[in-house]
């Protein structure tokens, strides 16, 4: 391999580190059997990639090298921990392994991501966990960045991390794919988590910006993982689906002055036709499904939406449809809001509100600021000023992100009567 | 051979919709799991209910109180417990789920003490 640029190293390893990372631990947990150890290993292998791959050259599969390395170094903490427990003398400095490229074992390591997911998402972890676990290790995040991406203090997350590993090995939660029987129920579980990571990276819930394009991207990232380790799954193909099809908008969600642009008035050129083409064909494909799973029904709403010329064209009753189906398969609050607003462009505004003031007495929705938004958007076109007044000052105390507050107080303003 | 572990399977129940019986036979539902998971279980027991429970509490000076009831007050009360062997925490949940309790269970490894 011929020597290359520290630049070059630097980036390479990077690169390796946001593509690999995933695959590196999971093949090195494997061998452990142990993620701190694996962790540490890994760690030291990216290390001396830095030192390495300058001289020596940039392998032609880092992955591979990275993992080679990792389980090397694994092997001889292992090794120098035994020693230390029979307290014998070291009588030698373990050599250093560096792997080169014929060393690859192909053997089945997609596999291995696979069990690395499903163990950080086990039900029998903390949900708070359960995404802090998937953010450090399957998406190599530190500790203080996965501090950063939920604004809590990074000891939070600490401790987080440090209990639900304290978990997995003093109950022995398994680090493998689940049995068949028990997949499905489980995949949802992992299918949930990425989800959450995609959408509080599509709409941050506090903050300046409307959007944390870093945890959307993670998100993005897992879902494609996903698909790629489960290629004939329709629920995989569905999330994958539906995050393309809304990221596709995300471009077009701010303007120049990074202020909220409603899909209404959205400049419509600026989607992205290629993510909604991969998204469309993906949903067929989770259409097959029957009946179809939630994610595959959302992708659909979100499919009608971007097949749409403008918002005069958009097919609120094919929407309205697809909410009925959805609020059968997944009756939450959130959803039955959706579905409210889509009767409103469907049916009309009054019989949209209606639905929304039925909505009231639902406690999860008590502290939600987009009820109490939709409200006074329909009061506002119905032109009951007062009442939208009203309802828009409720959804801007409720609301912590500083571009929809300003767009809320931009709609208060306008106003008249 | 995989190694196993020790989990003890606490069965809760709620004793206003359940009260105990005096006497009670086990249930054929117990029975039946029992018998299915004979591999699995190392020892077992009912309780009688919550209302003959006394609390023992060290009270800080040496000494202990002594108090009528359970430790911590709640609707589901402990109604009696398995101590089962099992390869992983998937395995143990799946002989939980099968335990016929009233509310449900709760799962703990043991402490292996080295």
């Amino acid at each position: 391999m011929p020597q290359a640029a520290s630049s070059e190293v630097a980036a390479a390893v990077a690169e390796a580190h946001r593509r690999e990372w995933a695959f590196v631990l999971a093949a090195t947990v494997r061998v452990t059997g142990d993620i701190d150890a694996a962790e540490e290993a890994v760690q030291d292998a990216y290390a001396s990639a830095l030192s390495t791959w300058g001289p020596r050259g940039i392998p032609k599969n880092p992955g591979a090298w990275l993992t080679v390395a990792a389980r090397r170094r694994a092997l001889d903490m292992h090794r120098r921990a035994a020693t230390a427990q029979r307290a014998l003398p070291k009588l030698l400095e373990p050599e250093e392994y560096l792997p080169d490229d014929a060393d690859l074992e192909p053997e089945d390591i997609p596999d291995d991501r696979l069990r690395l997911i499903f163990t950080c998402c086990h039900p029998a972890l903390a949900p708070d966990a359960q995404v802090a676990m998937t953010l450090r290790l399957l998406c190599g995040l530190s500790t203080a960045d996965v501090a950063r991406a939920f604004l809590v203090p990074e000891a939070t997350i600490a401790a987080r991390i440090t209990r639900a590993k304290k978990k997995i090995a003093a109950a022995r939660i398994p680090y493998r794919v689940p049995a068949a029987a028990e997949l499905r129920e489980r995949l949802d579980g992992v299918l949930s988590v990425v989800y959450l990571l995609y959408t509080t990276g599509h709409t941050a819930p506090s903050g300046q910006d409307l959007m944390r394009r870093d945890l959307a991207e993670r998100g993005h990232e897992l879902a494609r993982m996903l698909r790629v380790l489960l290629p004939d799954d329709g629920d995989v193909a569905g999330l994958l689906a539906l995050v393309l099809l809304t990221d596709a908008r995300s471009g077009a969600r701010v303007d120049e002055q990074r202020e909220l642009v409603l899909l209404e008035n959205q400049d419509r050129s600026r989607w992205d036709r290629r993510a909604i083409a991969e998204g469309l064909a993906l949903l067929r494909e989770a259409l097959k499904l029957r009946p179809p799973g939630r994610f595959a029904l959302m992708a659909a709403i979100a499919a009608v939406h971007d097949e749409s010329a403008s918002w005069s064209d958009t097919d609120w009753l094919e929407i309205l449809g697809l909410y009925d189906l959805l609020v059968e398969k997944w009756p939450s609050p959130v959803v039955k809001l959706n579905r409210a607003i889509a009767l409103g462009f469907a049916v009309g505004y009054a019989e949209g509100l209606a639905e929304l003031d039925a909505l009231g007495t639902e406690p999860q929705l008590a502290r939600y600021p987009y009820l109490a938004a939709a409200r006074a958007d329909f009061l506002a076109r119905l032109g009951r000023s007062d009442d939208a007044r009203t309802a828009f000052e409720e959804a801007l105390i409720l609301t912590e992100n500083d571009t929809e507050r300003r767009y809320l107080q931009t709609r208060l303003s306008e106003l008249t009567g | 051979m995989t190694k196993m572990s020790k989990y003890l399977v606490l069965i809760f129940q709620d004793e206003a919709v359940t009260p105990q019986a005096e006497g009670e036979s086990i249930s054929a539902s117990y029975q039946e799991f029992m018998q299915r998971r004979n591999g699995s279980l190392l020892n077992g027991a009912a309780l009688q209910p919550a209302s003959t429970a006394t609390s023992v509490r060290r009270n800080g000076t040496g000494g202990f109180s002594v108090t009528d009831g359970p430790f911590a007050e709640s609707k589901e009360t402990l109604g009696g417990y398995f101590l089962i062997e099992a390869g992983d925490l998937d395995e143990a949940l799946e002989i939980a789920k099968e335990v016929p309790a009233g509310v449900g269970v709760e799962v703990r490894p043991v402490r292996v003490v080295s």
